[in-house]
């Protein structure tokens, strides 16, 4: 896009500036578009495993009842309570919304079609999802009122604990990809699974820790069963009790887009992203987002049904079930997967970097890189 | 220019908000400043070219320390007269304090100017060769020249979580309630532990 602005006569330092915005709003209105059909599909299929219709009456099949219930919560009344933290208590969902929106820009929709292609991709997605416990935390804390101060404490001890073994998880992916950038991390999937499957999860090391890796992203974003933040039947609403209109809505809008961007986190790197799911020629005729969209929507559907079918966690279950099952298993993954990969020369190419690069044997023991081979023969 | 501008507005913020931390009546907003401060810093980070250590700010200090020291301040019950009571009392003891750092950071400036120190120079000739990214740089430092060093902080660091954790473990009270048993709970069927009565209509149940 930066070529196209520069052909329009701009020189390079602003004609990327043009269309580094440009590709910011498009996503965010993407996500956003998202955001409100995902939360027409999460009704739907709720509905539909309750045995009820869900949302049919605004547009055909209840397509456009998000955009109403938009509408009717930007219509409302903004109400901040008196003895709130005013400053703060309007900044927290601003910071949920926007720290939800900020992970999106490392996120590859498809071969090259992502914002910014840096080498710390995954770190950037670590950093910015710590930065959503703020959000909660300060609601919490500015709405000067028991129920959403208790969710506030809760959802911060509960997004550290998981925070730590989704680290480890990553850890794992990245020692097979070599890489942290994203796009890479999706190329190095390529061709995986007995040469023929676009898919870490094949692998029996990755298996577990994507089952781990699924789990602790329900408990990142706060779904059920871990939605402990805002465990209605304890705590009214959680930290969104005294929120009203616009903000409760960022809050909404916020939780949704993370929930996305997990799904497409497990996509992209357990599940080859953009990749078919067979390496096959005939496969690619499909457009990479097509598979990639598929892909995320699978995952959204497994939180629906999640939510619709499972009993919500106890506190202490849920952190024993961090801390003292996640935690080591992850731990003990990272060391075998390790050591699996130095076992069987996995490494070779970046220990010895003097060793000719023409040399087949030692491309052909890296999976890391089947673009590579592909490229050698 | 926009790498300056960029630079400007950063540094300005830390800058701002680190004053802000100091001056900020309440402690929240004393610890919500210092997050701002600490997340400029690694935007400051990024335009040097050290994208890694950026990340890792922001995911330990932001991500970790700072929601820890939120979590704490927020739990404080402060007295604020009694805090601004003390000021007086104070006074001297941080100025001198503020005196040794003001020396501190002129020296250092000072043998940075000087040439004492070779830490990298301001007009960016210190960034890596382009073909090796941040991480693998550091990689290759870390665990190649300085890996006894990077061994042995690892070591330091394992000794005082254990010793945290020794300090602050209790161990049970004797006579204290038994600890739960996670196997026995999930084995516990519903069989277990209700019954299932049909009474008549006008009788009661009797347990």
């Amino acid at each position: 896009m930066t070529a196209f602005f520069q052909s329009l006569g701009l020189s390079y330092e602003w004609a990327w500036t043009v269309a580094t915005l440009t590709g910011i709003i498009v996503i965010s209105l993407l996500v956003m578009f998202s955001v409100a059909m995902v939360i027409y599909v999460d009704r739907k299929v709720l509905g539909a495993i309750m045995m009820r219709r869900g949302p049919n009456v605004v547009g055909p099949f209840g397509l456009l009842q998000s955009f109403a219930d938009g509408l009717k919560v930007f219509l409302q009344e903004t109400i901040i309570p008196s003895a709130a933290n005013k400053g703060i208590f309007l900044l927290a969902p601003i910071i949920t919304f926007t720290v939800a929106l900020a992970a999106w820009a490392v996120i590859p929709f498809s071969a090259g079609v992502v914002l910014a292609d840096i080498n710390v991709g995954l770190l950037y997605i670590l950093a910015i999802s710590s930065m959503g416990v703020y959000g909660v935390v300060m609601s919490g804390w500015a709405s000067n009122s028991k129920y959403p101060f208790f969710s506030a404490m809760r959802a911060s001890a509960q997004m550290i604990s998981y925070e730590v073994s989704i680290g480890f998880v990553l850890v794992c992916v990245v020692l097979f990809a070599g890489t942290f950038n994203m796009s890479g991390i999706v190329n190095a999937q390529q061709g995986f699974g007995f040469g023929v499957i676009n898919a870490y999860v094949v692998h029996p090391l990755l298996f577990p820790m994507w089952v781990v890796f699924f789990i602790s992203a329900l408990a990142e974003t706060a779904r059920a069963p871990f939605d402990l933040t805002e465990a209605e039947s304890e705590l009214v609403a959680g930290y969104q009790t005294e929120y009203s209109s616009m903000s409760f809505a960022l809050f909404w809008l916020g939780e949704y887009a993370n929930i996305l961007l997990m799904c497409s986190l497990n996509t992209l790197l357990f599940w080859g992203g953009w990749l078919p799911p067979l390496d096959i020629p005939v496969l690619y005729m499909v457009p990479g987002i097509i598979w990639f969209l598929l892909k995320t929507f699978m995952f959204f559907f497994m939180f629906s049904w999640i939510w619709a079918t499972v009993p919500r966690y106890r506190y202490d279950q849920l952190m024993r079930l961090g801390w003292k099952v996640f935690l080591p298993m992850s731990l003990v993954f990272v060391a075998v997967t390790s050591g699996y990969l130095m076992a069987t020369g996995h490494f070779d190419r970046s220990i010895a970097p003097t060793a000719p690069a023409t040399s087949t044997e030692i491309v052909k023991t890296t999976p890391a890189q089947p673009g590579a081979v592909r490229g050698q023969s | 220019m926009i790498q300056a501008i960029a630079f400007y507005f950063f540094a300005t913020i830390v800058v701002a908000s680190a004053v802000m931390v100091v001056m900020a009546r309440n402690p929240v907003h004393s610890v919500l400043w210092l997050i701002m401060a600490f997340f400029n810093a690694a935007g400051l980070m990024v335009l040097v070219g050290a994208e890694f250590i950026a990340m890792l700010l922001v995911i330990v200090y932001v991500g970790a320390v700072a929601v820890l020291f939120l979590f704490v301040v927020m739990m404080l019950d402060i007295d604020f007269a009694a805090m601004r009571a003390g000021f007086s009392r104070n006074a001297p003891l941080g100025l001198l304090i503020a005196a040794v750092l003001l020396a501190e950071l002129l020296l250092a400036v000072g043998a940075y100017n000087a040439g004492g120190l070779s830490l990298g120079t301001p007009d960016g000739s210190a960034v890596q060769a382009a073909d090796t990214s941040n991480i693998e740089a550091l990689g290759a430092l870390l665990y190649g020249r300085y890996i006894v060093l990077f061994e042995i902080a690892g070591i330091i660091l394992l000794v005082a979580m254990i010793g945290a954790i020794v300090l602050t473990f209790q161990p049970p009270k004797p006579g204290a309630r038994a600890r739960q048993d996670v196997g026995k709970q999930i084995r516990r069927r519903p069989e277990d532990a209700t019954v299932m009565k049909n009474p008549e209509i006008g009788q009661g149940v009797e347990l």
